[in-house]
């Protein structure tokens, strides 16, 4: 048992590294996914995957596999779609969730111009689907920072973005802060892809976002619960991922995102709240 | 005075939701505003806490818009979110905690003394989702109890609420009224305005009566305001061209 479930970690420092980022990259993403569910916007990380990716490219080409240059150009990308975004829905009479697409579709549009005039499909495969087995040092940093930064984030906007998400008019009549709290987030969600595409890829790095929080829900009810628990799944997912991949020899990203996918079934086939097992089981009641 | 509206028009793509209304406001009324459906008062509400700007004219408040406390129509609020009564009610405490700042043990006892008032002991942990439309709105009213301001805005306050609680928080605004806060309340209870409710403003778009509850609510006015076409025109003419 020791063997398969601590060794490989123990023994090897790829592991461990992957291990380190993967960790860090659940702790600040679940969060994220949280709050992306209690608003409605699970689709939203999906559509920012895809807007980052012609800053990723250009970062690409201007400087070879250097991690710095395609992250700064997927931050620039993806927070450029989520302002542009913003901005017309709140100036302009069209919904978010619509300007977005529009957006992140012109920005993925632009993404495959990019990639597909000037480089190969290999190379997009490393940004779609990322490479957990070999970050560097320097990959290391970058996801513990940015998970650094969401925490301490999130911490700060906690209180104007749960108004935010629950009662906006009550939050825009007590305060500022409506626009900070909403734009923060936004950028909170593309730092992350962006980190999350190191290590799992662009859009593996939304699984690790949504469906945490949507297994949790199954399971808790209230916020901080439901945040404490996306986290632990996550970060539970990582290590049996990881481990699948190191054993089996199946790529990292897709291990770990089907393994939380595997959580995600079991909660709602056997969750506690609103499962299918609770709708078919007989119902009882209490006397009061 | 606490508030005076001049010659104020507000609206949505430029077509007027109020339009040319001056009015001025006392401190300490207690004010019911009502009207058709599609008559502006929700967009007044909203426009005098700054959440939409004037097409034209002003709005000037004469206390800080810290002291004004909003109630918006229930339906604007997610009530899925998991979201305690406890928490709901104590982000009453903005004004002091602002975003980040703790909970002072005195607004923990003032958190739990509105909820005393309201009737909602023992109903702290519970989430929000969980509750009745009467029980929601109870728990909004504590928030404003905690709230503490001056100046209140009450937007369709009794849509959805059954008579006892209804009678409840009518209650409450008559004990905030004689504390000398001034509230304007969105109704459309026509009895319930003439006997809770002494000064009135019918709006239909274009202001119909303004003043004592009594004479406002006339068979007349109320014929007048009944009128107004609620669809915008989409061929009228832009204000003062004709």
């Amino acid at each position: 048992m020791f063997e398969y479930l601590v060794a490989p970690i123990l023994e090897f420092s790829f592991m461990q590294r992957a291990l380190i980022g993967c960790l860090a990259i659940s702790l600040s993403a679940a969060p994220i996914g949280v709050f992306l569910m209690l608003r409605r916007m699970s689709l939203t990380g999906d559509a920012m995957a895809h807007a980052i990716l012609p800053g990723a490219a250009i970062g690409f080409f201007i400087a070879g596999l250097s991690i710095e240059a395609m992250t700064i150009g997927g931050i620039i990308a993806g927070c450029t779609v989520a302002v542009l975004s913003g901005l017309v829905s709140r100036l302009t009479e069209v919904a978010e969730d619509t300007s977005m697409a529009a957006f992140y579709l012109i920005s993925l549009a632009l993404g495959v111009l990019i990639i597909s005039v000037k480089g190969s499909q290999i190379d997009l495969l490393h940004v779609l689907f990322g490479s957990a087995l070999a970050l560097n040092n320097e990959a290391l940093y970058l996801l513990g920072g940015i998970c650094s930064i969401t925490l301490i984030t999130l911490a700060i906007v906690f209180r104007p973005l749960v108004l935010e998400c629950m009662d906006r008019l009550f939050l825009q009549s007590v305060s500022k802060l409506s626009p900070i709290a909403h734009f923060s987030f936004l950028v909170l969600v593309v730092l992350n892809l962006v980190g999350g595409f190191n290590a799992i890829g662009t859009l593996m790095s939304v699984g690790m976002m949504i469906l945490p929080s949507a297994a949790a829900r199954y399971w808790v009810k209230g916020l901080d619960m439901l945040l404490l628990l996306s986290c632990i799944f996550a970060m539970l997912s990582c290590y049996i991922g990881l481990l699948m991949s190191y054993h089996a020899g199946w790529p990292t990203g897709p291990a770990i995102i089907l393994t939380l996918g595997s959580l995600y079934i079991i909660s709602f086939s056997f969750g506690i709240n609103g499962s299918l097992l609770t709708h078919l089981s007989k119902p009882k009641h209490l006397s009061a | 005075m606490i508030l005076s509206l001049d010659n104020l028009t507000l609206g949505y793509e430029s077509h007027p939701a109020v339009h040319h209304l001056s009015i001025e406001i006392e401190k300490g009324a207690l004010l019911a505003l009502v009207g058709p459906n599609g008559a502006g008062k929700s967009t007044l509400l909203k426009g005098i806490m700054g959440q939409i700007s004037p097409l034209e004219g002003q709005i000037n408040l004469h206390v800080e818009r810290s002291d004004v406390a909003y109630l918006p129509q229930q339906s604007q609020v997610d009530r899925s979110f998991p979201i305690t009564v406890q928490e709901m009610v104590a982000l009453g405490a903005w004004r002091h905690t602002g975003a980040f700042g703790r909970l002072r043990s005195k607004h923990k006892r003032q958190v739990a003394s509105a909820l005393k008032q309201l009737g909602l002991s023992g109903f702290e942990k519970r989430l929000i989702n969980s509750l009745s439309g009467g029980q929601m709105q109870r728990v909004l009213f504590a928030r404003l109890l905690v709230q503490e301001a001056n100046m209140i805005l009450l937007d369709e306050p009794f849509t959805g609420v059954d008579s006892r609680t209804t009678h409840d928080l009518l209650h409450m605004i008559q004990s905030w009224h004689q504390q000398g806060k001034t509230i304007i309340a969105v109704l459309h209870d026509l009895e319930q305005v003439r006997t809770h409710f002494p000064q009135c403003l019918l709006l239909s778009r274009e202001p119909i009566s303004f003043g004592d509850t009594q004479e406002v609510l006339t068979e007349e006015n109320w014929l007048k305001a009944r009128k107004l076409n609620e669809a915008f025109d989409e061929h009228a003419v832009y204000c003062g061209s004709h």
